[in-house]
Parts: structure tokens; sequence; C-alpha cells
């Protein structure tokens, strides 16, 4: 495995007696998209601040690009951009201008600035409005001009806090193209936070799944279901034609079978929970004792599901 | 050719500026800017062109009075001289340079925390003392270039109008009365700063500078004379030394406030036939004739209302480090 380029170990934050973060350990390997994912007030924020030492942890440490985010804040925030939830620009500057304040700020000679301003401006879509004040932004152009300016920097690494909120569907989806198209280009590391898991599904690599302050569980999609679901089988529903009567001659035939853990039947609709995939079979049992099928669907767990199984838990 | 590229290179590199000045730059390009400084300084040239209009009028007189020790002082004369309609410009700015710090300062940090650019700057490789420096030395530049236009403006015109020479004595008395001037701006900006991290609402660290500029401009003496007046003897049953003492002290705890440093200072500054701040005995008056003091003296006179100015800044100043370093910036 590679080396890490975000390590947490027992990061803990306290406000008062509530633990805003606890005990949160976390690597995340160069070039990956990472999203943390959990409900509002899970502790997401508070953790991204504390890799940026823009607050201290309480207990536990940071290290990001191999430097400690408390004690060396400064060498962390030239290698990271960090593009908060809540963006705001100096509104009486315009784009440009405020675009140029943070490429200065990085220390980038103004020769540099003149090519990659207009450079990002063109990657985010902004060229033709860079002039004018970004007062005068939507939601969705602050969103853009927010990456242009974490982008100028040219980080290793790159924190997105919330980026989809706020934004509409047509944004969010360019968004998300954007920022995965730009991280396989330049190998960047992406972190990135949201409470919506449609987002975070189609672009993140790894998933963590933050509630309360911790951790509950990481990894990509697939383990995650795994791990949740595994014990729960298959489950294959069936959808008849007609009403199935009640009680149903075939259902002691049915629970003859190895397979099938348990029959719930609901009018038309029977749901089967199986051991093992056996949906071909089931189709041929009732298509043979003379049953028009409308539908079958097998289930797949999506991170809706997962996610409201971690809820269903806390809650 | 090589080398020469090499040379370009490095030039262009020294060229690039350190954050802190960046942040300073965009600071005073922020203040030249904003409505809130043209009103300021159109306050302060009003203030100033109306104080010289009535000492101009008046200075014949107080040149020509041979009783004043001052009267060969033109240049502090013009600074100093009123018929008692208005104050003259150093009391002026006693209470406007308060103003003029308080306005520069009071939304300095909260505002950029509400408006959400504060996370977004600390989030740049910029230590956060340098925001805090950048934010009182640009106000500070400014305040300064316009006190020095001012009076630059003032000792040109009166040459031009007078054509008398100017003493280079009065010229450090000047430049001594701006620094002092300067410095005490300085202080209220530094205070409104400290105020400005401590409250998230631009209004309530407005209104909180306020209420400290009023307490110590109307109701401190009021109430320094209040608790003196109960807690000290009859002066009649009191001798001679005894009074002096005590009245050394009401002068000191009056001290405390900083337009009574200000007040003190400018006017030792402005008038050289000051000798003392505070009551002087009979045996120190003996000899004494009343005759303007050198430059050096002068100022040996208002350096510890100069350090106490200082201070005072300073103190305001490193409380704001305090409050800012370990703060989470959060919007």
């Amino acid at each position: 495995m590679k080396d890490p380029i975000i390590q947490l170990k027992g990061l803990t934050k306290c406000y008062g007696p509530q633990r805003a973060v606890d005990d949160l350990s976390l690597n995340i390997s160069k070039g990956e998209i990472f999203g943390l994912l959990g409900p509002n007030g899970a502790g997401k924020t508070t953790t991204i601040l504390m890799m940026l030492g823009l607050t201290d942890p309480t207990d536990g440490t940071a290290f990001v690009c191999g430097y400690n985010a408390t004690s060396n804040p400064i060498a962390v925030k030239r290698k990271v951009g960090y593009m908060p939830d809540s963006l705001g620009f100096y509104d009486n500057m315009t784009a440009l201008e405020n675009l140029k304040y943070i490429a200065r700020l990085n220390g980038l000679s103004e020769n540099e600035i003149r090519i990659r301003t207009s450079e990002l401006m063109e990657i985010v879509g902004l060229s033709s409005v860079m002039t004018k004040k970004t007062s005068t932004f939507s939601r969705g152009m602050k969103q853009r001009l927010g990456l242009a300016e974490v982008l100028i920097k040219q980080p290793d690494v790159i924190i997105l806090d919330e980026p989809t909120l706020g934004i509409d569907p047509g944004g969010v989806q360019e968004f998300l193209t954007l920022i995965k198209r730009l991280s396989k280009e330049q190998e960047l590391t992406v972190l990135l936070s949201s409470h919506h898991l449609h987002h975070v599904q189609q672009v993140c690599d790894r998933v963590g799944v933050f509630v309360k302050g911790k951790l509950l569980a990481q990894g990509n999609i697939e383990t995650l279901s795994a791990d949740l679901f595994g014990h729960m089988g298959h489950v294959v529903s069936i959808k008849s034609a007609h009403a199935i009567p009640q009680p149903w001659s075939l259902q002691q035939e049915l629970e003859q079978w190895e397979a099938i853990k348990q029959i719930t039947m609901d009018k038309e609709t029977i749901v089967f929970e199986c051991k093992e995939n056996i949906t071909p079979a089931l189709v041929r049992f009732f298509v043979e004792n003379g049953y028009d099928i409308l539908g079958v669907r097998q289930k797949d767990y999506g991170l809706d599901d997962i996610y409201q199984q971690y809820f269903e838990d806390i809650n | 050719m090589n080398s020469q590229i090499n040379i370009y290179k490095t030039a262009k590199g020294i060229r690039k500026s350190s954050p802190f000045g960046v942040v300073l730059h965009k600071e005073m390009a922020d203040h030249i800017r904003s409505w809130r400084f043209i009103v300021l300084i159109g306050l302060i040239i009003l203030t100033f062109i109306g104080s010289m209009y009535v000492s101009l009028g008046n200075i014949r007189s107080a040149i020509s009075n041979t009783n004043d020790p001052d009267h060969t002082f033109l240049y502090l004369k013009l600074l100093t001289t009123t018929d008692n309609s208005t104050p003259p410009f150093h009391v002026f700015l006693s209470f406007l340079g308060p103003l003029l710090g308080i306005s520069l300062g009071f939304d300095a940090i909260n505002i950029e925390q509400n408006n959400g650019t504060l996370t977004r700057i600390m989030a740049q490789p910029l230590y956060r003392d340098n925001l805090l420096l950048a934010k009182f030395v640009s106000a500070m530049i400014m305040v300064g270039t316009l006190f020095f236009v001012l009076t630059l403006l003032m000792t040109g015109g009166g040459l031009i109008l007078t054509g008398v020479r100017m003493e280079p004595q009065e010229l450090l008395r000047i430049l001594g009365f701006v620094v002092i001037s300067v410095i005490y701006v300085g202080f209220w900006l530094s205070l409104s700063i400290v105020l400005s991290i401590k409250f998230r609402q631009a209004a309530t660290s407005a209104l909180t500078a306020i209420g400290i500029w009023l307490f110590f401009t109307v109701f401190y003496q009021i109430i320094v004379n209040l608790a003196i007046r109960s807690i000290l003897p009859d002066p009649s049953f009191l001798s001679q030394d005894q009074i002096l003492r005590y009245n050394e002290f009401i002068l000191d705890l009056l001290r405390i406030a900083p337009n009574q440093l200000y007040t003190d200072a400018s006017t030792t500054m402005l008038m050289p036939s000051v000798r003392s701040l505070g009551p002087m005995t009979m045996e120190q008056m003996a000899g004494a004739i009343p005759a303007p003091l050198p430059f050096r003296e002068s100022l040996m006179i208002v350096w510890p209302q100069v350090s106490g100015l200082i201070g005072a800044t300073a103190a305001c100043f490193a409380l704001s480090y305090y409050l800012f370093m370990r703060r989470e910036i959060r919007s």
C-alpha cells in the first residue's frame, strides 16, 4: 500500500462536554477521492478544520502531506487547497481580482499569475464573467470560482466542504465531473465532505460514514454494502399478474427449499430472502405452475440503504 | 545569454512580494476606495480648514502679544490660536482622532468572518499575525499620510501667506505633534481591532468602542472627581505639601484616560512655554523666567505621556494577538 497523504490518528475535538469528533483515525492515500459522508453536525467540518490547523484538536494528531497540521499549519496550507462550505468573496472586487489576490498570497509571480488565472477561468468556465464583481455571482458561479482558487496554488490535496450544497442538479453533475477529471489528470487527492449520498456515490473511490463524531465504516461502496447486508443475503421480489390467494397452496412446497430463508407475501408481490442467488430457479418454478410474471427484482444495496442503516443504529 | 536570463529570473523572484505585503496592499486599496474613509477625510479636512481660518484671523494679535512667551512661533500659533468660537485644531483632533481610529478598525476581522472570506484567507499560507498586522499598519499608513499632508500643507500655505521664515524647532515640534497624533489614533485603532475580534457583529464592536471613548472623554473625569471628593480630606486642613501630593495623585488618575495623555502631550509640543504638566511649588518656580523651552526639554516632559500611549496601543495589540492566534476560524 502507498504511503497515506492524509493520516489522522486518534483525532478528538471537544466543545465543552460534547465530543464533536471522537477518536478518529483515517488514512487517505495519494490520488484517491475520499468522501466523508454524514448528516449535519456530524463533525465533518471540524475534522477538516483540524486538518488545516484552523482549530486545535483536543487530542490526537493530523498529518497532511507529511506535516503536522497543528504545529506546522503553514506548510500544510501550501500544499492543500481548501474550499469552505460557505464561500465568501470580496464583493467590491471582480472575480479575477479575487483570484489574483489568492494567487499572490501563495507567492506566485505576476507572470505565472497572469497565465494561470486565465487558464483556470477557462477550465471552470468563468472566462466570460471574470471582470464582473463577485457580488453579482450566483451560488454555482461562486462555487466554481472557489474551485479555481483552490487549484491556483497547484495543490497536492484538495479539501472540499459540502461542494454541492445549493447548486442545481445540472450544476452538481458538471461540478462533480470536473472534480473527477481534474483529480485524474493532475493526480490530486480529493477529500470531499457531503451529506448528499448520491453525489458522493458518483465520484468517490472510497467513502467514510461519519456520524456523531465517529467514523462508523469506511471502504468502497461494495465493501460497505457487503459489511452491512452480508447477513441478509439475497432478496428477490416477484410480481405476479394476479393476486395470490391466501392461504397459498404452493407455499408449503417452497418452504421445503434449502436456500429460502423467509417468504413474505403482499397481494401480488412475493418477497423471498435467500441464502444464495436462486432467482432463475424461482422464475422457472412460477412459470411451470402457470403464474404470469410481471416483474422480477433483485435487490441491490446502494448508499441510500447503507446510510439509512447507520442512521437507524444511531436514532 | 544564459546568465542574462538567470539574472532576469532572480530579479523577478525578488520582486515577488511577501504575503504580508500582499495583504497590506489590498487593505490599503480597500481603505482608499471606501466611502467611510472619504467621509472621514472630509471631516478632518473641514476641521482643519475651519480652525486654520479662525487662527489666521487672529494671528496678528497673537503674534504681537508680547506678554506671551510663545509669540515668536508663528506656525505653532497657527495651530493653537483661537478666538474661543471654535476649539483649536489639536483639541478638535483629540475628539476626532478616536473616531478615525474606531471607524477604521471596528469591523476589521468580524466582517471578514461574517462574509466567509476569513476562512478562505486563513486557508492560504499566511501567518495569522500577518493579517492582524496588515490591518493595523494599513490604517496607520493612511492616517499618518493624511496628517502629514495636512501639516505640510499648513506650513507651506503659511510660508506663502506670511513669508515668515520657519524655525527648525517649530518644524520639529509640529512633526512631533503629528507623530503623537498618529500614535493616539493608533491606540483607538488597535482597541477597535480587539473589539472586532471579540464581537461577531460589527455594530456591537462599533458601539462598544464608542462607549469606551465616551466613557473616557465625558464620564471618567466626573467619576474621578466624585470619588476624590468623597475620599479625600478637606483641603483647608491640609498643609501645602499635602495638597500638592493629592493634586499630583488626582492628575495621575486622570492620566489613565488616553485623551488626557494626548491633550497633555500635544499641548506641550505646541506651546513651548509649558514647563510642567503638574502643579509646581513656589521654590520650583522661583527664578524661572517665562520663556519657551527648547524642543529637547519639551520632549522630555511629554515622554511619559507618549510612552503611555505606545504602551496602551501595544497592550491592545497583544490582546488581539492572544484572542486571534488560537481561535477557531469558522464562518
